[in-house]
């Protein structure tokens, strides 16, 4: 067994099992079409089961798998045998609450797909080679979902077109309201 | 609150299935990915491509290193845009590209600008890139910025400082122990996430000095680690702690358990469970131990979240197996999750109950599982009924109950594993228990008259035949085999004939009527039926001498003396010539790869990619090569081929392992060699034996390699004669001589001049293991009883103190190199005492059965009983006489 934790591979899935954004971080699955397999076998075994409400957890070729769906997204961490559980379901949270955040509660295969920068950006920052980086919801969105115009940066470094385009951001928005 | 840096247009609303992406194609992306070079950067733009390129990497599209690298250049451009969204798709980018380590030069520059720079999100993401691409030269140079990031005041810069040691540890292990001062300070943060990171990396740094992990854990415990994750991995450490201490001897109480106990107090539920989990896999944990660690468990049984249900129930079914009584106090608990929502926790909890249940609450649970059974998935029940099979070995009183419940759900739906374990579980349980031997046949019988899997129902009717003749009444089960002659395929019709012939062989009584049944089979369409019947016919019609009885009994019911995979490749290769195909010369070593092959891939696939064993080394390669050598064609028969044993150590300059190929009175050693100087070509290399402490051997040949070039392995070889069929042992020192020519690596080509030399290689010993080969029998106890009880040989052994049983038995295997049935080389842990079966045959073609009993007192010494029984006296005396020596 690894000593820390180690996180085997992150799912986003649709509701037909296509990939959304899904990042592995071992060799256990060499090949696309291994990681194909994998997820389809993962898809298919759970596919029927509730996990709407509760994180939901099942044991899969000598990995645990923890998922969690909402609308037509379906939620996938898995670990080896050996993991803690409950670590794996709190990396779910912190992800499935992340991207909650950043979709400002639609969270649905469309709004993941126009914000797909954004879901590859939350993956990045929850796992890093596998290793757990953070699992606070609010600091992953702190650091994936990112103005794209630095906060802190004062206006007078902004260029014309930045700054038109942050304009026109926060109109739609208010029109949006 | 966040927005997202990239919105799009809303146009396609009306289309059913919109996707950003629909019909994106590489190609087109990568033209696209032109605009990087642009003077004047868009970064939302920029931003949208590079989500596309991530989008078609993640897709499982991949680039070619051209692709990658063009890719990777204009993406380095986009660093003079101050965009900070864009900046953070860029690291992105750069990570999935992976660049080679010349590209790598253009980006470090950036990076450490932004590493330097005071927005913390560039540091901590310039980090995490930057580790992921440097090299050692780079490493070094930049060493001092990644030391100061660990000590940042900033928690995330300083967690990607940490996290990125951890990944550089591996390759880098010596620059990165250098970190240790500035790792340690990380671990009284206050952040949760840098205490955990810094742990980690302090750990990991000083994993191979044994004494200062047990230090770091002992100054940890006291409890200046608070965050969950660290705690967690607190738990881990101290549990290799009390391993490695128990191991070397440190007995009484464990000093650490009371930190372990603690942690079941802990707030958060991971580190509760780490620690009843940490607890409950202790080596020898007393129940007093466990107890309230059970306790913690099983409180989780109940709670609304299934994912620490199921986390409970798991353990608690671990901890079933080894101390099944701690357990029993969860049962009612465990009933009631029996009818859990989720699948895998009701069958982890069913199989726990099965394991903890006492004689009286079996038919109580076995109701409930009726119930359940019908709606789990046939994965779960195959799991179930392994557990009914053990159970019913453990309770034989119980076997009524168990197998009609066998019988029940063998009738209901199912695919063929579920069933195959099912009708597994029926037989071995007719096997062990004696009284459940008719109505376990009765059920089967039944199921064959409606059984899709053909397999299944051929293996159903092989057991038919050895079981039923002996049973108070055959003849009932003559119309269950009948009928399949006439309802089923032609396999199983093939299968049926055999077992008719069987009981028409055991039973007096019904031979004429066997008779008329087989008689009406000749009329078969198929050959194979027709064949067997005829054949039958004529060994059941024959005079009953005795000479012919004992022929045909061990015809009809005597195993296949050789393993079928050979007996398969042997027949393959027959050629149809007027040489009658000889079964004696198929290969009787039992080739145990594909077993480990499964195991492997069961377990990991790196263990596959590591070593794909050469298809050549296989025994049947090694008598396809000896016999291709004019010195060696006359030796007969090869009769066994060793495993390699290496005689270099590893990362020498010549690595030379050897194989050791036994005859009948010959002996070769294949020396397989390879030159691992790309600067050297040896010529004429051989390998000069002194068998001085041979005393039986002589040389008799030897065949040099005349050309050994870089990096492609050859072969030598020397011949040994010894007496004839006798197990002739001895040791032998080997020295490689050869001709060094240096070798201009540019060109290829050898100088012409070269230096006589000699390499002094480890000794080797031919031992009585090798003489053995390594044969199984399908049935121990049928082999075991056909050989003459007159000619068995009992002596008991003094093993002195070993670790373990399992290391005694190993030992043994190990000395006579055969092979272990039914899998009883395995023993379960705190065993105290062993059965284990051997088979193998021996030089000379003897069949040699072995039954160890071994016993381990409180002191650890072993004893063991060895009964041989070998179809040649003298052989089971040689057994004894190894035993005695070794």
């Amino acid at each position: 067994m690894e000593l820390p934790p180690k996180v085997k591979n992150i799912l986003l899935l649709d509701s037909e099992g296509k990939r959304i954004a899904v990042k592995y971080y071992t060799d256990d699955w060499p090949t696309n079409a291994a990681k194909e397999a994998f997820e389809k076998t993962v898809f298919t075994k759970t596919q029927k089961t509730n996990a709407r409400a509760e994180v939901e957890v099942t044991a899969l070729e000598n990995n645990i798998i923890v998922y969690k769906f909402v609308e037509d997204l379906h939620f996938f961490v898995t670990g080896g045998e050996e993991e803690n559980e409950l670590i794996l379901a709190c990396v779910l949270q912190g992800l499935f609450d992340a991207v909650n955040l950043l979709l400002r509660g639609n969270v649905d295969k469309r709004e993941a797909l126009d914000n797909l920068d954004l879901i590859f950006l939350c993956i990045d920052e929850i796992i890093d080679g596998g290793i757990v980086l953070e699992t606070d919801a609010n600091v992953i969105v702190g650091k994936a979902g990112i103005n794209s115009v630095d906060p802190n940066a004062p206006l007078s470094e902004q260029t014309i077109s930045q700054a038109f385009a942050t304009a026109r951001e926060h109109f739609t928005r208010s029109l949006m309201k | 609150m966040a927005q997202p840096l990239v919105k799009k247009d809303d146009d396609h609303d009306d289309e059913l299935e919109y996707s950003p992406f629909m019909g994106i194609e590489k190609g087109a992306v990568l033209q696209e990915a032109r605009i990087f070079n642009d003077s004047q950067v868009d970064p939302r733009r920029c931003s949208q491509v590079i989500t596309k390129l991530v989008y078609l990497l993640n897709q499982g599209e991949s680039f070619t290193k051209v692709e990658a690298t063009q890719v990777f250049f204009s993406v380095t451009k986009l660093f003079q845009s101050e965009d900070t969204g864009l900046r953070r798709m860029v690291y992105l980018i750069i990570k999935e590209l992976s660049p080679s380590p010349d590209e790598v030069i253009m980006v470090t520059s950036s990076l450490v600008k932004d590493i330097n720079c005071n927005i913390e999100m560039y540091k901590a993401n310039a980090i995490r890139v930057l580790c992921r691409i440097i090299d050692e030269s780079l490493l070094t140079h930049f060493e001092r910025i990644l030391k100061q990031a660990i000590v940042d005041k900033n928690p995330v810069v300083s967690s990607a400082a940490l996290v990125s040691g951890l990944h550089l540890l591996k390759t880098y292990p010596e620059i990165i122990k250098k970190w240790n001062d500035e790792v340690q300070q990380g671990i009284h943060s206050r952040s949760s996430l840098v205490q955990f990171h810094a742990l980690a990396l302090t750990h990991q740094i000083r994993l191979n000095d044994r004494l200062a992990v047990s230090k770091l854990v002992g100054s940890l415990t006291s409890g200046s680690v608070r965050a969950p994750l660290a705690q967690c991995l607190l738990i881990r450490y101290t549990s290799q702690v009390i391993r490695d201490m128990s191991n070397h001897g440190q007995s009484g109480e464990r000093p650490l358990y009371e930190f372990l106990e603690s942690c079941l107090r802990h707030r958060t539920e991971m580190v509760i469970l780490e620690a009843a989990r940490a607890i409950t896999e202790l080596d020898g944990v007393t129940s007093r131990e466990l107890t309230p660690a059970i306790t913690v468990l099983q409180l989780f049984l109940s709670s609304p979240r299934p994912v620490l249900r199921f986390a409970a129930v798991r353990t608690l079914n671990k901890v079933a197996m080894t101390h099944p009584m701690a357990v029993t106090n969860c049962n009612i608990d465990m009933e009631s999750l029996i009818s859990d929502q989720n699948r895998s926790i009701a069958t982890l909890a069913i199989t726990t109950l099965l394991k903890t249940g006492n004689e009286s609450s079996v038919e109580r649970l076995m109701k409930q599982i009726t119930n359940f059974m019908s709606d789990i998935a046939d994965e779960f029940k195959t799991v179930v009924v392994e557990a009914i099979r053990s159970l019913c070995v453990k309770f034989p009183l119980k076997y009524r109950f168990l197998m009609t419940f066998l019988s029940n759900v063998l009738r209901e739906e199912g695919g063929f594993e579920y069933k195959r374990a099912i009708v597994d579980s029926i037989v071995t349980i007719i096997r062990d228990i004696p009284d459940a031997k008719e109505s376990g046949l009765l059920h089967l019988c039944e199921f064959i008259e409606d059984c899709e899997f053909t397999y299944l129902s051929t293996q159903i009717l092989h057991f038919l035949g050895i079981e039923g003749p002996n049973t108070s009444d055959p003849s009932k089960y003559i119309r269950y085999i009948y009928n399949r002659v006439h309802l089923e395929n032609a396999t199983v019709r093939a299968a049926a004939v055999s077992t008719l012939a069987k009981f028409g062989f055991m039973v007096e009584s019904l031979k004429p009527r066997i008779t008329v049944l087989l008689k009406r089979c000749i009329y078969d369409s198929d050959d194979e039926v027709r064949d067997r019947a005829t054949l039958f016919l004529s060994v059941l019609g024959g005079d009953d001498t005795v000479d012919t009885d004992k022929d045909s009994k061990e015809f009809l019911f005597g195993s296949l003396e050789v393993p079928l995979v050979n007996m398969e490749t042997s027949l393959k290769n027959y050629e149809p010539s007027e040489e009658v195909f000889d079964i004696n010369s198929v290969p009787k070593e039992v080739k145990s790869q594909p077993l480990a092959e499964k195991k492997a891939q069961g377990k990991k696939p790196t263990g596959l990619g590591a070593l794909p064993a050469a298809p050549s080394s296989g025994f049947d390669g090694y008598e396809k090569l000896l016999s291709s050598i004019p010195e060696f064609a006359a030796f007969g028969k090869l009769f066994k081929s060793s495993s390699h044993v290496e005689l270099t150590e590893a990362e020498t300059e010549y690595a030379v392992n050897v194989v050791k190929h036994i005859f009948d009175s010959h002996v070769v050693f294949q020396y397989n060699c390879t030159n691992t100087i790309p600067e050297q070509l040896l010529e004429r290399v051989n390998v000069i034996v002194d068998a001085s402490e041979a005393e039986e051997f002589s040389e008799a040949a030897s065949k040099a390699l005349n050309s050994l070039p870089y990096d492609s392995p050859g072969q030598a070889f020397v011949a040994f004669e010894k007496p004839a069929g006798v197990p002739a042992v001895g040791k032998f020192s080997n020295t490689l001589t050869f001709v060094v020519k240096e070798v201009d690596t540019s060109t290829g080509e050898a100088e012409d001049d070269g230096v006589e030399d000699e390499y002094q290689l480890e000794d080797l010993e031919i031992v009585a293991a090798d003489y053995m080969v390594k044969v199984g029998v399908s049935n121990f106890r049928n082999a075991w009883e056909s050989m003459d009880e007159e000619d068995e040989h009992v002596d008991e052994y003094g093993l002195g103190q070993r670790e373990s049983l399992g290391e005694a038995i190993k030992a043994v295997i190990d000395l006579l190199g055969m092979q272990s049935c039914e899998g009883t080389e395995t023993v379960p842990s705190n065993a105290r005492s062993h059965t284990c079966l051997l088979s193998g045959v021996y030089i000379g073609n003897v069949k040699v059965l072995v039954r160890a009993q071994f016993g381990m007192d409180s002191t650890k010494e072993i004893a063991m009983k060895l009964a041989v029984r070998a179809e040649d006296v003298s052989v089971a005396e040689a057994i004894h006489e190894i035993v005695a020596n070794g």
